[in-house]
């Protein structure tokens, strides 16, 4: 298998492929996550998005949740590719394969893996609207900022 | 000298992606004082990674390294 585990595409994802990655003999279960493109977020209606990475630390961090799964979830293989660029409506943004020797782990891993990148991975989207846009600033969607920046919070 | 990277927002604030900042301060805190008055910019919830590793405000900075000014994350 030459295609990395870990990757930023700016290109259309097959979650066959990924999932192929982290199949194997040993594995008795594949659980696959894809992440998609949601035309409403809270009675707003997105146009479309733009999603930004830091390609090079991106993977990196992939690797290490990745690699954090290895150690809490043994005999597990992760493989995630993230997709960069313009998105439309129903596209798919992120795919995670987790295999296992048994189910449990795979779902439980899989699960871990789309909220650690949440956390850690330097990937940005900027959300398009009917009335303008924004970057997506924190993870529960909630607080977009109108400005185009974060409020600043004093300390 | 040490290169600079801005993301998302900060990137469209400054007007660029990528810059080499001539001098090299002690600390990420005392780089993000400089670049916050030089651009008139908020770095107060932003992270920071240098050469692609998450560092804490008193980190030091060496001369070549790359610094990332990564605002909160939103993949998925």
């Amino acid at each position: 298998m030459t295609e990395p585990l870990f990757a930023i595409t700016d290109r259309p994802i097959s979650v066959e492929d990924v999932m192929k990655k982290v199949m194997r003999p040993e594995a008795g279960a594949v659980a696959v996550f894809a992440g998609t493109v949601r035309e409403w977020t809270n009675g707003k209606r997105t146009l479309f998005l733009q999603y930004e990475a830091y390609v090079s630390m991106a993977e990196k961090m992939l690797a290490q949740i990745g690699a954090e799964i290895a150690e809490k979830w043994p005999g597990a293989k992760t493989a995630i590719t993230h997709r960069i660029g313009r998105l439309k409506i129903g596209d798919i943004a992120v795919v995670i394969a987790v295999s296992s020797p048994h189910r449990a782990e795979a779902y439980e891993a899989n699960r871990y893996a789309i909220e650690r990148i949440k956390q850690i991975v330097p990937i940005w989207k900027k959300e398009q609207w009917e009335d303008g846009s924004a970057w997506v600033g924190d993870q529960l969607e909630t607080t977009a900022y109108p400005s185009g920046k974060p409020e600043v919070k004093e300390e | 000298m040490i290169r600079l990277l801005f993301f998302a927002h900060l990137g469209e604030q400054i007007g660029e992606r990528e810059v080499m900042w001539p001098n090299v301060p002690e600390t990420v805190k005392k780089l993000k004082d400089e670049v916050e008055e030089r651009y008139g910019i908020s770095l107060g919830r932003v992270m920071t990674a240098v050469n692609e590793e998450y560092v804490r405000d008193e980190a030091p900075l060496h001369a070549g390294d790359t610094v990332a000014f990564i605002p909160p994350v939103s993949g998925g």
